[in-house]
């Protein structure tokens, strides 16, 4: 059997005791790590043989639950999917940029939470059917044109990355926006006017100045910056119909 | 146990130093002081055309000096940046679906490049470059 390659990592990550600290603070760990962890392993094996006060969150280790969100060395990361391999020297570690810390590693998450239940993310049917009337159908096509951005997983990588949200925290943000534009595309839904009074506004779209970071953050490839520039679009032709076509009708 | 979030705080001046590509978007920003300044020059030129061949003739030959082509070439090499960095990310506000594939970018990419190769050559015709 191959014997795995271990190395010692040094880890400097940022603690905050709410009922101790006034500010956060680094603290230096130093752990045996197997050669292919990934950071939030690191972590474990602090929790588990340094120091078991140290707080982060985590669920699934597959790059599934968007839980475990921090940021490595200064890049917004899920830790179960920085592998320890790419990174040398000490490595950095602090909770998600752009989000209250509510300890350690933990963020306040309450913002995004809020901002997600004002898009309605989720289907609204154009007609409700009973289940005798059977399912709502949709061919492969219509599915392609928002399948990439179902792919989210909410893990509030891409709001660390936003200068945007970071100067005006009212800012809806990509992964909500991105959710609503989800919904909006899909041939089943009929709730678009109801996030277009969210989602088309100074505090939804029209706040986004196209910084990208969002997409080059995406553990999903989701490419929010992308679904948000397709909603300035929608919106701008939503306008153009409103104002200037006879009849005046969105 | 109490709960005290802490709320760590955000230059309001200096956040596009902390990462290459918040700069590489200051840099694509910044690029709009350049064409307003291009536009005002454009604004004058008709103002002075408006006054009659003499008065345009020498402000033509005004905007022939060494300042003035460096002025001028510094604008355009912010237009062209301004541009291009506009012109690689259009498929991300236009992807074209076609059936169940979607349009690969390049060609939605490559499409503005055309028209603008094209649009320039016309203005080249125009004005008697060509």
């Amino acid at each position: 059997m191959t014997q795995l390659k271990k190395r010692m990592v040094q880890l400097e990550v940022l603690r905050y005791d709410p009922e101790k600290d006034s500010e956060p603070r680094f603290q230096k760990y130093e752990v045996e790590c197997n050669e292919e962890w990934v950071v939030l392993d690191a972590l474990t094996a602090v929790k588990e043989n340094i120091d078991p006060t140290l707080n982060f969150r985590w669920s699934c280790h597959m790059a599934v639950c968007g839980s475990c969100g921090m940021m490595v060395n200064g890049e917004p990361k899920l830790s179960c999917h920085a592998f320890l391999r790419h990174y040398e020297g000490v490595i950095r570690v602090e909770p998600l940029a752009n989000f209250p810390i509510e300890r350690d590693l933990v963020t306040v998450a309450d913002d995004f939470i809020d901002k997600l239940k004002r898009v309605k993310p989720y289907l609204i049917p154009k007609e409700k059917k009973s289940i005798e009337q059977g399912e709502y159908k949709q061919t492969p096509a219509q599915l392609m044109k928002y399948r990439q951005f179902s792919m989210c997983i909410n893990c509030m990588l891409c709001y660390a990355a936003c200068p945007e949200y970071a100067l005006q925290p009212k800012f809806i943000g990509p992964a909500a926006i991105t959710l609503a534009h989800r919904y909006n595309q899909d041939s089943r839904d009929g709730g678009r006017d109801e996030r277009q009074e969210v989602i088309a506004t100074n505090e939804g779209v029209w706040e986004c100045s196209f910084v990208g970071a969002c997409s080059e953050v995406c553990p999903k490839a989701v490419d929010p910056a992308g679904a948000l520039q397709q909603v300035k679009v929608a919106s701008t032709l939503d306008w153009f119909k409103e104002h200037l076509l006879p009849g005046g009708t969105k | 146990m109490s709960r005290k979030p802490f709320v760590r705080e955000v230059s309001k001046t200096g956040w596009y130093l902390k990462h290459p590509r918040y700069l590489r978007y200051m840099s694509r920003e910044v690029t709009c002081i350049f064409i307003g300044a291009f536009a005002l020059l454009m604004l004058c030129t008709l103002e002075r055309l408006s006054k009659g061949p003499e008065a345009f003739a020498s402000f033509m030959a005004a905007l022939k000096g060494p300042w003035s082509f460096l002025g001028l070439a510094l604008i355009l090499a912010f237009a062209v940046h301004n541009a291009t960095n506009w012109f690689n990310v259009t498929p991300k506000a236009m992807p074209v679906q076609i059936g169940e594939e979607f349009l690969d970018g390049k060609y939605i990419v490559g499409a503005h490049y055309a028209v603008w190769a094209v649009a320039s050559l016309v203005v080249l015709f125009f004005a008697g470059v060509l």
